[in-house]
């Protein structure tokens, strides 16, 4: 970071990042709850756990959080997982389910079993997910939807319609239960944040990962492996659903196939746009994922400790997301700094030369896709 | 300067050319499909008159049938609307509440149906404009407009405006003891208008030229900054609509109306063959798709099944139409 052409002020530096506008409106989120609520940031310890309004909004948001790190990876590879809803429901059916069904349903070695089971199906689930979009190549959008589409059904197939409870203590420790005095789920979405961290940043698969979300063709023929890493970020955004329908499961000791992660997709892809991350793929931002998901129900607590109805969430909701979103349109932005938009000629939009339609002709599968993406990649340059 | 379009697939052949099996080939397979589902059911559980059935299917579902006309003109350009399921509710909210509070009939139904193309008109325009992607403007408009109808009333609100009762009950009887109701005409108009609009107008050639290839949509001049607006607003216009038709038919208005209801249109959009990725589909694919949807509808209450089993049953069929899609787009090439 010594180059010549990175050494802008600092100021410069900070309102450059792309982080800033996410950070402004967590703290101005936060700055607005303690003029509600003056004890807001304020936690307290009790029988060695940490207690406070922080520490629920970490705690409420941890199922969105996880969903939204798997969600960011799947973007970052130009896609979209909108099924992550229905594998959450999914997840936390089949491994109430098991448990309810077995004999002994406090034990131990049942829960383990049962969550595994769960997993392993999430995992199947996600496998499903890349198969139609890497191997058949159909659009993400398409392909998950069938699944999103289908899936809720199947988890009240599975359930039978019936709210499924289960009353085993260790089955409540991913949801309810601490751990170091913090909640379980927060560590777990932490650890999860950390090993996501370390694996795209410090080895070379984040590069990989980009590469396939900038140009799916171009990186093929490059030698990347674009199968291979499609359905690495298909099975790992199911998993990390299938653990954010266990927690939810567990936090209320019980299965609900109708109402368990319900628009939990929605949030996850608002938590990764106001994040920063693009939804035409190849650029992604773990943190701005996390601080995002933050953000999200940040807004949902402050509207009900400001005493608010809570029905009226969703208007704050729809306003907070159009603000970051505006806030980071480059178009936006130029509006806002010269008084007016431009709207001369596009620079970088005429990619349909020869070379261009050869490439189409030549991808068998990707071709839809690409051209759909292309004439995206038209609408923002 | 040498200028090359980029090859689409062959369904896209320009519209009353030859090749005519291609064009229809995706309509002609959901009809197929249609027919074959209705088929099964008339046959399986001895329905007294199949001809009532069917029409039963376009009562049941004249407000989805809307929806979806409206979805296909968005989905033609290549974006998507998912906020029409919460403008249906909020249509019907504020219908239900304007007259509660003893607005007239037509001004109660003149505000709603200004209400989805104004919103329509702003998600458009965030949209061109700014260039943030239609999926998530849409979405902040889907959680905007359910909040709305919680602000406006959480609880069912009651219609019982006489002519709007009329306009729900009333037996329109189309020969013998066969009827439909007024809602039905209301949609059969839509889709003829629709029709027309997208194959017989400036408008329609430049929604389908748009999502073919914007690109070379604004090389050849065509206002497809207009257009990709436009259809935002007929998409909210046809959300209204829908919402006012599902308001008759329920005679109510409630805020939790149509939750999922944008998922359905984009079904039976996607089932009638209309291309996600804009430029390929017909009008009438998706009426046809809306009606598959219905016949699925039937066949699990008519096999007493589950609620939960037609989702299941959709999904298949989604997975279906989206892989012999698929297989045909890359037979063409």
């Amino acid at each position: 970071m010594t180059g010549p052409t990175t050494r802008l002020p600092a100021l410069r530096r900070i309102t450059a990042s792309p982080l800033i506008w996410p950070i402004l409106a967590l703290v101005a989120l936060m700055a607005l709850n303690v003029l509600l609520t003056p004890g807001f940031l304020s936690v307290r310890i009790q029988d060695g756990h940490l207690y406070g309004s922080t520490i629920d909004i970490l705690r409420n948001g941890a199922p969105t959080m996880l969903v939204a790190l798997g969600m960011t990876l799947v973007i970052a590879s130009r896609g979209i997982d909108l099924s992550v809803g229905a594998v959450v429901a999914i997840s936390g059916a089949l491994a109430c389910s098991h448990v309810a069904g077995s004999a002994d349903p406090t034990n131990g070695a049942t829960i383990a079993a049962a969550m595994t089971l769960a997993l392993g199906a999430a995992a199947v689930l996600g496998l499903w997910n890349g198969a139609l979009v890497s191997i058949f190549g159909i659009q993400p959008i398409i392909a998950t939807l069938v699944l999103m589409t289908a899936g809720r059904g199947i988890a009240l197939l599975i359930t039978e319609g019936q709210i499924l409870t289960v009353t085993g203590e260790p089955f409540k420790v991913l949801g309810a239960g601490h751990a170091f005095g913090l909640p379980v789920a927060v560590l777990v979405s932490l650890a999860v944040f950390a090993a996501v961290g370390l694996m795209t940043r410090c080895s070379a698969l984040g590069t990989l990962l980009e590469a396939v979300g900038v140009n799916p063709e171009a990186s093929r023929l490059a030698g990347v492996r674009y199968r291979s890493i499609v359905f690495a970020v298909y099975v790992f955004c199911a998993v990390c659903a299938g653990i954010a329908g266990l927690m939810i499961a567990s936090n209320i000791a019980a299965a609900d196939a109708n109402n368990a992660g319900l628009w939990i997709e929605m949030d996850a892809i608002l938590a990764v746009v106001i994040g920063g991350t693009s939804l035409l793929g190849g650029k992604f931002s773990l943190t701005g994922t996390m601080l995002g998901a933050l953000i999200i129900q940040t807004l949902t607590t402050t509207v009900y400790t400001a005493g608010i109805t809570p029905e009226t969430t969703l208007v704050f909701k729809a306003a907070a997301v159009i603000l970051v979103c505006l806030a980071q349109a480059p178009k936006f932005r130029a509006l806002l700094r010269h008084g007016r938009i431009r709207r001369g000629p596009r620079p970088t939009a005429a990619p349909a030369g020869p070379a261009g339609s050869d490439a189409h002709r030549a991808v068998g599968t990707t071709a839809e896709s690409q051209s759909q993406s292309q004439s995206q990649k038209v609408s923002t340059s | 300067m040498s200028l090359e379009i980029a090859p689409r697939p062959r369904l896209l052949a320009i519209p009353g050319r030859a090749d005519f099996g291609g064009r229809f080939r995706p309509l002609l397979a959901s009809s197929a499909l249609f027919a074959a589902l209705f088929g099964f059911v008339v046959l399986r559980y001895e329905f007294s008159s199949p001809t009532q059935l069917f029409l039963n299917l376009l009562i049941d579902n004249a407000h989805l049938v809307v929806l979806a006309v409206g979805m296909t003109f968005v989905i033609l350009t290549g974006g998507i609307d998912l906020s029409v399921g919460s403008v249906v509710a909020l249509s019907t909210v504020i219908l239900a509440k304007t007259l509660q509070v003893g607005w007239p009939t037509p001004v109660a139904v003149t505000v709603v149906l200004l209400v989805g193309p104004a919103l329509g008109l702003v998600m458009g325009l965030i949209i061109e404009y700014f260039e943030v992607q239609p999926f998530i403007v849409t979405l902040a408009g889907m959680f905007l407009a359910r909040g709305f109808c919680y602000l406006v009333s959480v609880e069912t609100l009651p219609i019982d405006d006489p002519v709007l009762r009329v306009f729900g009950l009333q037996y329109l009887y189309v020969w013998a003891d066969k009827f439909i109701r007024p809602t039905v005409i209301v949609m059969l108009v839509v889709v003829a208008v629709a029709v027309y609009v997208l194959h017989q107008t400036r408008f329609g050639r430049t929604v389908y030229a748009v999502g073919g290839n914007r690109q070379s949509a604004m090389l050849m001049g065509l206002a497809a900054g207009r257009a990709r607006v436009s259809v935002y607003v007929v998409s909210g216009l046809c959300a209204s609509l829908a919402g006012l038709l599902l308001s008759v038919q329920k005679l109510s208005g409630y805020s939790l109306n149509g939750v999922g209801l944008e998922l359905d249109a984009i079904a039976a959009v996607v089932i009638g063959g209309v291309l996600l990725s804009g430029g390929v589909g017909m009008v009438l694919g998706s009426v046809i798709g809306v009606l598959i949807l219905g016949t699925i509808q039937t066949l699990v209450t008519a096999e007493n099944l589950d609620s939960y089993w037609t989702r299941i049953v959709t999904g298949v069929l989604l997975l279906l139409f989206v892989l012999v899609q698929r297989a045909l787009s890359r037979d063409a090439r």
